[in-house]
């Protein structure tokens, strides 16, 4: 396991290294501020130990990364409370909101969940006091410095700003994850 | 018995499944960064001698049953072996075959799993293999990612796979010899996160294995690992085997249905050889582990 100072820094070296398709290597997870990489026999791991000695300290250049747009109808039940926390208007949280382009970090929570890092500071808000029991698939949210899309309805604690009809997880699919590590990310904001 | 011979081929009627019985193969690896585990069966020495004892490849799917009660009925003539924990069988209610041996059911044979005498999971295989759709490049069920065919229940139906063309064996497999506790633990990656203390304590106190446990942890109770902070750990990958302590101190070890991120520090990590013993430990087992440095 790699550690390394900030999330996009961690992203960066999972995107790098799962490209480099090291023989042996097995998984490569990126987390919050490191990397784990497994392999099927320790030795399989030195290829990837050089690389990374290789690539110097924390400063993997960010790789392109595929283009996911994700088309979104800002209705969430949350838009209001999110206005008032941060003192904003409901129509400039959206604008915050749809105009970046996010870095898919890392997944968890649940399968086909990932973490968006680029979320506008002035949107960074603790999480909801207590998560709702059920949140919809499809529902974009933000939470903490992230923002991100519930691939499967589960509970949730992060503000809901509004959803999304494209169907984030199958694993049925070849690409089972509409979203994975790596990928620059855009919220489209459509009408009703 | 009635119907069409060509369609009665091959099937299995799940007539009880049991506490648990799942579809286990020997999992799905490369998917992690999406947050899906590799899962599989978790007691792969045991899953690997059944499919070969039936002459199957390795890979093919298996029957994972989870403190026996398991009743299956084949509609057509069957060759199954059965391995891991040790229970009485039976064949149409009476007393019939051994495990860790290949079998000839005749067709409309029922073969009923009675509770193990030590261990948890037993493993059947049948020749060809249990044919559901492979999701993610495998058969087997992950209870924690919903990925892979749902747990048997009663009424459903599993096809066997086509004959994998391999002479019909005829041997029969020894028990495997008793393993000596304790279980091997390797550090890290957070071993620094716990007073030299609590270090000892993971290898000097037993811990008791808690019911709570499944396919994605072994629970325990014991002396309470002492962090030396309590800062908060940013989300990190998880191995197989990784002994997590959350905030109450209490250890849990990861087995194949485990989440592939989490927020807890990981004190050690449990030797992958050891793992096998860990899908056979039940609830009220102690355990014991050992530094390997």
């Amino acid at each position: 396991m790699f550690e390394l100072d900030t999330v996009e820094q961690a992203a960066a070296l999972a995107t790098e290294l799962r490209g480099r398709d090291v023989p042996g290597v097995i998984e490569v997870v990126p987390g919050a501020r490191t990397v784990l990489v497994v392999a099927q026999r320790p030795e399989q791991l030195v290829p990837v130990d050089q690389i990374v000695a290789g690539l110097g300290d924390g400063d993997v250049p960010t790789p392109d990364g595929e283009l996911v747009e994700v088309p979104t109808l800002y209705d969430g039940v949350d838009l209001e409370d999110v206005a008032e926390l941060t003192g904003l208007s409901v129509s400039a949280v959206i604008d915050l909101h749809s105009t970046v382009e996010y870095r898919a970090a890392f997944s968890g929570f649940t399968p086909g969940f990932t973490y968006l890092t680029g979320l506008a500071t002035t949107l960074w808000l603790p999480r909801r006091p207590s998560p709702r029991p059920r949140v919809d698939a499809g529902s974009v949210a933000i939470g903490a410095d992230f923002t991100g899309v519930y691939p499967t309805s589960s509970p949730g604690g992060w503000h809901l700003l509004g959803h999304t009809t494209i169907e984030m997880w199958n694993p049925s699919r070849a690409r089972p994850a509409f979203i994975v590590p790596g990928d620059r990310v855009r919220f489209v904001a459509v009408g009703g | 018995m009635s119907g069409n011979a060509a369609l009665d081929t091959g099937v299995i009627e799940v007539v009880d499944p049991g506490a648990l019985c799942t579809v286990q193969d020997r999992g799905r690896p490369g998917w992690a960064h999406l947050g899906v585990g590799h899962s599989g069966a978790l007691d792969r020495a045991a899953a690997s001698l059944a499919n070969r004892l039936v002459g199957n490849h390795d890979d093919a799917a298996v029957l994972e049953s989870t403190f026996g009660g398991t009743r299956l009925r084949f509609r057509s003539a069957a060759f199954v072996a059965i391995t891991g924990a040790e229970c009485a069988i039976t064949v149409d209610g009476a007393s019939g075959i051994g495990m860790r041996q290949p079998v000839a059911l005749p067709p409309d044979s029922e073969i009923g799993l009675g509770p193990p005498m030590t261990g948890v999971r037993t493993y059947i295989a049948v020749r060809g293999g249990i044919a559901v759709e492979p999701v993610m490049g495998s058969r087997s069920t992950d209870l924690l990612s919903h990925v892979g065919p749902e747990p048997l229940v009663t009424g459903s139906t599993l096809s066997i796979g086509a004959d994998p063309g391999t002479p019909v064996p005829t041997a029969f497999a020894p028990p495997s010899a008793v393993t000596n506790w304790p279980l091997t633990i390797w550090p890290g990656p957070r071993t620094d996160w716990f007073s030299v203390d609590a270090q000892r304590t993971l290898v000097q106190s037993p811990y008791v294995v808690l019911p709570a446990s499944n396919r994605i942890g072994v629970r325990m109770s014991g002396v309470a690992l002492e962090r030396l902070d309590d800062r908060e750990l940013p989300s990190e990958g998880i191995v197989d085997g990784a002994i997590q302590v959350p905030n109450d101190g209490q250890p849990l070890v990861f087995l194949a249905d485990h989440p592939t991120t989490g927020g807890y520090p990981v004190i050690a990590v449990v030797d992958p050889g050891d793992l096998d013993r860990l899908a056979q430990v039940r609830p009220g087992d102690t355990l014991r582990f050992r530094w390997r440095r």
